[in-house]
């Protein structure tokens, strides 16, 4: 799961950083992570995952770092996908 | 000052007396409002919004609120630098929760009745507020910014500026904190005019701003935190009040107007008072959806955290491009109402500043800007 969050960053998050190699608690806000591309990733998030982000987790928080991103996630896709990926 | 009716009779009362006979002056020169800046300060209104265990006025959003819409019944200019000040207010007392902010808040705001301004835009960004350039200078307690603005309202009269900045020189664009820039430790240089079609009495001139003071004026709160939660939803609410403040004006006119007309021939109802009726239908729901926003924030204060959400950032977006864009077609139509008589310069129902100022608010911080955001938001936003 890590490593697709990753190429989601990568390909979306518009960071002046390598997401592959980012520290999984680093503040995505403060490596440049702008609101913007922030959407993107989420919906770029929801079609990798195949799930969509309820109401409570559409904050800042949520995406704040990679570790924040797969707790999301976690709780949204079924044990079995997890294991697929 | 919670609920209470008394504000309102207050600002009332101050905006007769004060803002109405400089506001003609005020748009002509371009000058700044002093005399009813003054008068707001005499009144310790520029604290209103601090909390009571603060020693401010421990007014709600929707009371201030209030108070810009009477105040910009009068005088566009100083409802808008009346605003703007509250809005810096807000983002103080809500995101500065250091010991020393708070004394700041407590000697200065209260204590001084400061003026405070903004400065979130910058010469080279293009508009965008969540992307700076400069960077702060922080080392042994102390800070240095040095940032050019291409406005900031009423700088050259303000006691502190809040500016933006990255939060260091190796943070990216978006990455920025709110600084707190107080006189003495900091000078503006004038870098162009404010010569403008209304709004003129703001005097936003451009300044290359430079501060140096302790790192303790430097917000903790991520500027991107502030903005969502604070700056963005106050600006709108606000904002919207300013210029429901001239539809107010605008409307009184035109009713005025038509009182007149039907006063000359009892019997007849003046051709103009159907359009008087169509006015009523499109400004009576701005005033509700603007007061209602207000309110919507006051609701959120205590426990949901509505302000984070996106739901309630679609709300306030939509609330700053309609009230942006009725303002002009009510002045418009009470233009049409009106007549020759509303066109003139030197009539009692001349229309004309107002016409001039509300066509700002489509401007200021530009719908298309606010349109793009919002269909962003959009794309993931789930329907309460």
């Amino acid at each position: 799961m890590e490593q697709m969050i990753r190429q989601v960053l990568a390909d979306y998050g518009r960071l002046p950083v390598d997401a592959m190699t980012l520290d999984v608690d680093a503040d995505l806000y403060r490596c440049g992570l702008t609101s913007h591309a922030s959407v993107n990733v989420m919906l770029a998030l929801e079609d990798a995952f195949d799930v969509e982000f309820p109401q409570e987790l559409l904050r800042k928080k949520t995406f704040e770092s990679i570790f924040a991103i797969e707790q999301a996630l976690s709780g949204l896709v079924t044990s079995d996908r997890v294991s697929s990926v | 000052m919670r609920g209470d009716a008394g504000l309102s009779d207050r600002v009332h009362a101050l905006a007769l007396e004060y803002v109405a006979p400089a506001a003609d002056e005020v748009d002509r020169d371009a000058r700044f409002p002093k005399e009813s800046i003054e008068a707001l300060r005499s009144e310790r209104l520029l604290s209103a919004l601090v909390p009571a265990n603060l020693g401010g006025g421990g007014a709600r959003l929707s009371d201030i609120a209030a108070v810009v819409a009477e105040l910009g019944r009068h005088c566009a200019s100083t409802a808008m630098v009346f605003a703007m000040h509250q809005i810096q207010v807000a983002c103080l007392v809500r995101h500065g929760d250091t010991a020393f902010l708070t004394d700041y808040v407590r000697e200065e705001v209260v204590g001084g009745e400061a003026l405070l301004a903004s400065a979130t835009t910058e010469v080279g960004i293009g508009g965008d507020v969540r992307s700076s350039s400069c960077a702060v200078e922080a080392g042994g307690g102390r800070f240095r910014l040095h940032k050019q603005a291409p406005v900031i309202s009423y700088g050259q009269f303000a006691d502190a500026i809040l500016a933006t900045a990255r939060r260091c020189e190796t943070s990216p664009p978006s990455d920025q904190v709110l600084v707190l820039c107080r006189r003495p430790h900091l000078s503006l240089e004038p870098i162009s005019d404010w010569d403008t079609f209304g709004f003129r009495g703001t005097c936003s001139l451009g300044f290359e701003l430079d501060a140096d003071d302790v790192d303790d004026c430097i917000l903790s709160d991520p500027y991107a935190d502030i903005s969502e939660r604070t700056m963005l939803p106050v600006s709108h609410i606000l904002w919207a009040h300013v210029w429901l403040g001239i539809a107010d004006a605008a409307v009184s006119t035109a009713r005025a107007h038509v009182r007149r007309e039907a006063r000359k021939k009892p019997g007849a109802t003046p051709p103009a008072a159907v359009h008087l009726a169509e006015l009523m239908a499109v400004y009576l729901p701005f005033r509700a959806v603007a007061e209602q926003v207000a309110r919507h924030f006051d609701e959120s204060e205590h426990g949901t955290d509505t302000l984070g959400s996106l739901a309630f950032a679609i709300e306030c977006n939509s609330l700053k491009v309609a009230a942006s864009t009725l303002v002009v077609d009510i002045v418009g139509r009470a233009m049409r109402i009106c007549g020759m008589t509303g066109y003139r310069e030197d009539s009692e129902f001349a229309l004309g500043r107002l016409l001039r100022d509300a066509h700002g608010a489509t401007l200021m911080v530009n719908n298309d800007r606010i349109l793009a955001n919002s269909a962003q938001m959009l794309l993931v936003a789930k329907e309460a």
